[in-house]
Parts: structure tokens; sequence; C-alpha cells
């Protein structure tokens, strides 16, 4: 028999497989062997640890030693040197900007210290694929309390109390579309959990359901008892395999065990659930259009009323939440609702999980509390801007959102205080800008995107957006025309009033918020054809400054011989000729030329 | 799974195996520099992991340190018990091991004629 004196905890989340985890598990295997310590030292596969740009990343236990940037060739080192003879591998330890010493526990690193990991509190630390571990950190103690120590009405008022708001992006008060679903009227009800995450960018869902499946299928299963459902859905989009394939083992160690399946408990209470895999839609993450693609039919939203709650899928009364408003049920039962609440602002309760990308340092899975402020999430967890550039907005809500620029960086982030200043929460995906960033290039970007991604079904969106992305495309290449703005303007307005579903209600987002906050930026692309963040292609000037020394190395480089000037005077750059491909910017050793 | 108390059970079964992540109480060290390894710390290493498997001892974290210095004591071993010093066993062999899991670690008494020193604070 054996007994592990160690464990390897090896992160398996997407991001860390793509960047080689799977290599280094496969070394350390092999070295284990060769060393004789394959009985000692056991190798778990672990979910997201959310410090993706530093990823792959390994956890040594009893020390609790967090290892990054893993590669294959650095195991023979951790096996020789620390699993074998006990000392830490500095080497791979994490260092903060600029310092000299190592930091050996992951809960030192700044990134950590300000986060409240309670949705992702697994994620990491057990294997995901093993349902005993997540029973071994109380695990499905929620279910049990709820199906044999409280009623429906009961579960219902807890989640209420609590505060919890849907986290897909609406934040309706989840407590509340339970109770209406439990009051509506029949005997067959569905739960819906909405994993298709269609956000460009974001991927706190999907380490969730890599990470800790159970988490979700608990939160779902206390949802039907609380709503009178007996089978439940996880619509997962098609392109996240790893997700899918360990839900698909999450529930059937659940069934083997009766925790998920019929009279769980003894209680008499049955609860099944199926994976539907989504085929590449956007539009289906609108719960409508989610619901007709369940049924099997093409993924197009309806009006609403009347509202899933009293007829969803197949016309039955039927509760769609998000895999991280699932996620957050369990701890609600155990710990309460009081505790719950004490965490967050006044209206905005619990924590939220935010995917971190764009220009930031450390890319990756933050969860922390309501109301704190964005400054606080981009510097000191983030850990500022890439290169030491200059922040100039961050996109939150992604396609459906805005962005805040450096003004709000202070203001608190919560439901009701992002819409207040033009933005929204949406499911979590913070895009971080710099000054390199053109906004109109980046709302016409996202407005591309929902663009591509709309149905087609209503006319506000189907042609409203498509004139509106024509006005963008016209403006960065230069060809903007007075009234432009104002006609932008006008169209978001009335596709936002009159579309049919959320897509389109939110596809101008991002247009009116950078409208609202860089407004300069689009009238210098209009009245002086000029870009200047210098992104656009066709808008960017390269021009020469005073700091030329007259060496001609750009004259000589340059393709087009746009590049006049005598030796040792100052060069100019003939626009008419410029292609701007950029390679004399590159090739100045004095930084003399600039873009803009 | 019948009822929630079956649930309890299995968790308290199953904790055993992700002990090894959490603070135990227990700890035993062995000397791991090149001076312990040569004198056959790895082979005592085993036979403490063995003992704790075949006993299904619970609590008890086991691992390395460096050398202190000792040489000439090698192997050695360090056993901490909950609020009592940390005491260095020296010259430690592999037919030592059952000895020192069961009168040390399991009944808490010191078996005097192996301690080579204790840990004052």
């Amino acid at each position: 028999m054996e007994h592990y004196r160690a464990h390897v905890l090896i992160c398996a989340g997407t991001g860390c497989i793509s960047s080689g985890a799977k290599k280094v598990e496969a070394a350390l295997r092999e070295q284990l062997a060769k060393k004789g310590l394959e009985k000692e030292i056991k190798i778990v596969e672990t979910g997201c640890h959310g410090f993706c740009e530093m990823g792959p990343l390994v956890i040594i236990y009893p020390e609790g030693v967090f290892y990054v940037r893993v590669q294959e060739t650095d195991v023979v080192d951790i096996v020789e040197e620390h699993l074998y003879k006990g000392r830490i591998v500095k080497r791979l330890l994490f260092k903060e900007h600029g310092a000299l010493e190592g930091i050996v526990s992951y809960k030192d690193i700044d990134f950590y210290k300000k986060q409240m990991r309670i949705v992702l509190g697994n994620c990491g630390h057990l294997d995901p694929e093993q349902i005993n571990e997540y029973i071994a950190v109380g695990g499905y103690e929620a279910l049990g309390k709820a199906l044999t120590t409280m009623t429906p009405e009961e579960v219902i008022d807890e989640v209420k109390k609590a505060g919890l708001r849907g986290r897909g992006g609406g934040g309706f008060p989840t407590g509340v579309k339970w109770g209406f679903t439990r009051n509506a009227s029949g005997d067959k009800k569905y739960v819906i959990c909405n994993a298709d995450e269609g956000d460009p960018g974001a991927f706190m869902d999907r380490s969730v359901l890599e990470g800790d499946p159970h988490r979700v299928l608990e939160g779902m299963a206390v949802c039907g008892y609380a709503i009178g459902a007996d089978e439940g859905y996880i619509y997962v989009r098609a392109e996240y395999p790893l997700a899918i394939k360990r839900l698909r083992i999450a529930i059937k160690q659940a069934e083997e065990i009766g925790l998920i399946g019929d009279n769980i408990f003894d209680t008499g209470f049955n609860f099944h659930v199926k994976i539907k895999e989504g085929a590449g839609a956007f539009v289906c993450g609108e719960e409508t259009a989610l619901m007709a693609s369940i049924e099997g039919q093409r993924g197009v939203p309806r009006a609403r009323p009347p509202f899933p709650a009293i007829s969803g899928l197949w016309g039955k009364p039927t509760n769609i939440n998000n895999v991280e408003t699932f996620a957050n049920v369990p701890q609600i039962i155990t710990k309460g609702a009081e505790w719950y609440a004490s965490i967050g602002t006044e209206r905005s309760k619990g924590t939220k999980v935010f995917a971190l990308t764009g220009r930031i340092n450390h890319t990756g899975l933050a969860e922390v509390p309501m109301g704190i402020t964005m400054r606080e999430i981009i510097y000191d967890i983030g850990g500022g801007i890439q290169g030491g550039k200059k922040f100039k907005a961050v996109q939150i809500g992604g396609p459906s959102g805005g962005c805040l620029p450096e003004e709000l960086l202070d203001m608190s982030v919560d439901y009701d205080s992002l819409l207040k200043v033009g933005a929204m929460m949406g499911s979590g995906g913070l895009v971080v800008m710099d000054e390199t960033t053109c906004m109109v290039d980046i709302s016409k970007f996202f407005l591309s995107f929902t663009q591509a991604e709309s149905c087609g079904k209503c006319t506000p969106c189907r042609e409203g957006t498509k004139r509106m992305l024509e006005i963008l495309t016209r403006i960065t290449e230069g060809q903007g025309k007075e009234g432009d703005l104002e006609l932008l303007e006008v169209l978001a307005k009335n596709i936002k009033l009159t579309a049919l579903c959320g897509l389109g209600q939110t596809a101008p987002n991002p247009v009116l918020s950078t409208l609202r906050y860089f407004r300069h930026e689009y009238e210098a692309h209009i009245k002086e054809k000029r870009c200047p963040a210098g992104a656009c292609g066709g808008l960017t000037q390269y021009k020469i400054t005073g700091a030329c020394k007259g060496c001609s190395l750009c004259a000589k480089i340059c393709p087009a011989g746009a590049i006049r000037g005598e030796k040792k005077e100052l060069h100019l750059i003939e626009q008419e000729k410029c292609i701007k491909c950029g390679a004399c910017m590159v090739k100045c050793p004095f930084k003399a030329i600039n873009k803009g | 799974m019948k009822t929630i108390e079956d649930l309890k059970r299995l968790r308290e079964q199953v904790q055993s195996e992700t002990r090894v992540r959490q603070a135990n109480s227990k700890q035993i060290i062995v000397g791991m520099g090149t001076c312990g390894i040569a004198a056959g710390a790895r082979e005592v290493m085993s036979a403490i992991l063995d003992e704790i498997a075949k006993r299904k001892l619970e609590d008890i974290t086991v691992r390395q340190t460096g050398c202190i210095g000792m040489c000439e004591k090698e192997v050695l071993v360090d056993i901490m018990l909950p609020g009592e010093p940390r005491i260095t066993y020296g010259r430690v062999t592999t037919a030592d091991i059952p000895k020192i899991i069961v009168e040390h670690v399991i009944n808490g008494h010191l078996i005097k004629e192996m301690v080579v020193g204790k840990f004052t604070e």
C-alpha cells in the first residue's frame, strides 16, 4: 500500500495545457520513475488557478510551493532538487516586478492577495475528475442540507436574502427568478445552465467548468429542488471540449454515487442532467435562442413576454442561469445568506470573476468582491500596463459593454454603478487598452463581431448594425464625413430601443460608450483624417522630429523613397509617397520618428 | 449514497487522500542532504512511508530537509508532535523505523538512546 508524502498539482486548464502542461506532466512521470519515487509522489491534474500569464503552473505540497512558467526542461531540477532532496528550486518561483527574491506561497503574491476566491475556491486545488476530492472539501453537503432540512420555499428565501444576482450579465435577482419559476403553473419544469460564454476573450465559465464542475452540478440540483424541476440541461459551447469532457465525467461519477439521478438522499427528489453542445453561434447565449437550439430549432430569439420562467423549454416553466450564478449557490446554502450578503456592496452582493485580458501584465482570471475599484483590479491584481505604457481605457462587458476611461478608474465595480456610466458588468471580460489602442478601431472590432453574429430575424439589428459598421469602417479608412457621428448616435439609440433581443439591444453600446468618452478621437479621424493612437492603417502619419541627426538610415531603408534630407540635417517624410510601412521608425537609432 | 450521514462518512474517508495538501499536526522530517543520502536516507524515507501506510496513520506530514551539519550522525530523523519540542534522532536505520513510529509518533515516548538533540526556540 502506498502513502504519498507529496502531491504535485499541475494546472490542466486549457490555458496551461496550451503552454505545455501535458509535456511537463509526461516529463514528470518519466523522471519520478527514473528516481524510483512514483510510489511516494502523487501527480494531480487540477483546474485553472487564474494566474494564466505565468503558466504552466505547478504547486507542490506539503510545502505549498508555487512554481511558475514550468517547462519540460525544468522537470529534472524539480524532481532532483525539490522532490528528492527537499530544496526549493528558487529560479522557478514567481518574482514581483523588479524584486530579487522569489515568493514561495501563492497566497503572498499580489495577484492573489486582493482576491476573494469563492466560486474559484477549488480551482487549482483539486482534481476535477475525481468526485472524491470535491466531497473531501464538503461537496454536495449543500444539496444534502437543502433536501433534508429545508423546504423549496426556504431555499428560495435564502437565495433571495443572499442577494445573488445573475452573473451572465443581466444581474437579475436570482432568488426572485427562482420564485417566479416555482410559482408558475405546470408539473414539468426545467433548469438550464447557460455555459455558452460567447463574449470574445471571456473564459470565466470555462475555467469553472474545467476546474470544479461538481460545484455547478450541485448548484443546478439545488435550483431544481427549489423550483420543482427534475431535469437540467447544460448548454455548453462546442468550442470547450475539455469542459465538456470534465462535465461528462462529473455527471457520470455523481450518478454512480447517487448524488444526481433518482431519489437523491432518499428524499424522493429526482434530478437528471444532460449536456447539449452549442454549434458556434453567439446569439445562442441569449436565453430564448438557447432554448430554441436545445429544442432542435434554429437558434433565433423570440419576443418576451412570455418569460422562460412561465413558458420556456418546450413551453414549460424554465429557470436559466449562468454557470457562475449556479457556482455561487452551494456556499450560500452551507454558509448562509447572511455570510454571502456581508460581501460586496449594498445592491451587488458577493464576488465576481473577471477575465483580465489585453495590455495588462498579469492576464488571467481573478475573483474579487463587488465594490472593489477598477484601479485595484488593473494595478494591484493585474500588475499594471505592459511595457510601462499609459492606461487608456478598459472595456467591460465585451461586445455588449462599454469602456471606462482613466477618470473612472476609482469607481466601485458593481452592477448599478457601471450602468450609470454607460457600461455594464456583462459576463466579466475585461479588455485593458493602452495609448496605442484606437477607440474607433475597438468599437469597430466589437461591432463587426455582433454584426457577424446577428441572427437576422429583426430589422433593427440585421440592417441597423450593418449600417453602423459601414459608417465606422469609412471613418477608420479616412472616409468619414460631417454628420457621421450624429447618424451613428441616432442609429444606435433606435437599435437599442427596437431590437428583438439582447444582442441587438446592446450591440451599439461600445460605440456609444467610446463616443461619450473619446469623441475627440472620432473627430480627429473625420476632420483631420488622422488616427491619434496610430493604429488605423491609412490614417497614421509618420513624422520626423527634432531629435533627427541626419544619419539618413531611414531614407536608405524606405521602400517608397519617401524620405529626403541632407546629411546631418533634419530629414522629411513626404506624406504623399509614404506607404506607412513603419520601417523608418524601427530603423531610427535616435527614436526621432513618431506616428500618430 | 442513501443519506446525508453516508455523505459525511464518505467525506471522512476520502479526506485522507488529500491530507497532504493541508497543514498536519504531526511532522516527520528526514535529513536529505548529500551526507544523508549517502548514509541511506532514501531507504529510511521509504521505510517511514511503508510504516505509515501499513498502520493507516492520519494527520502526518513527511518531508525532507537539508544538511544541518551533524553529518557524522546521519541518517537524521526529526519528529515534531503538537505541543512538544522537535526531537532529532541520529544514526537511524530502516530497522529502527517501526520502533520510532510506534513508540514516539503513536505513543509519545522518546527513545532516549537514539536522541541526538532537541530544538529549543
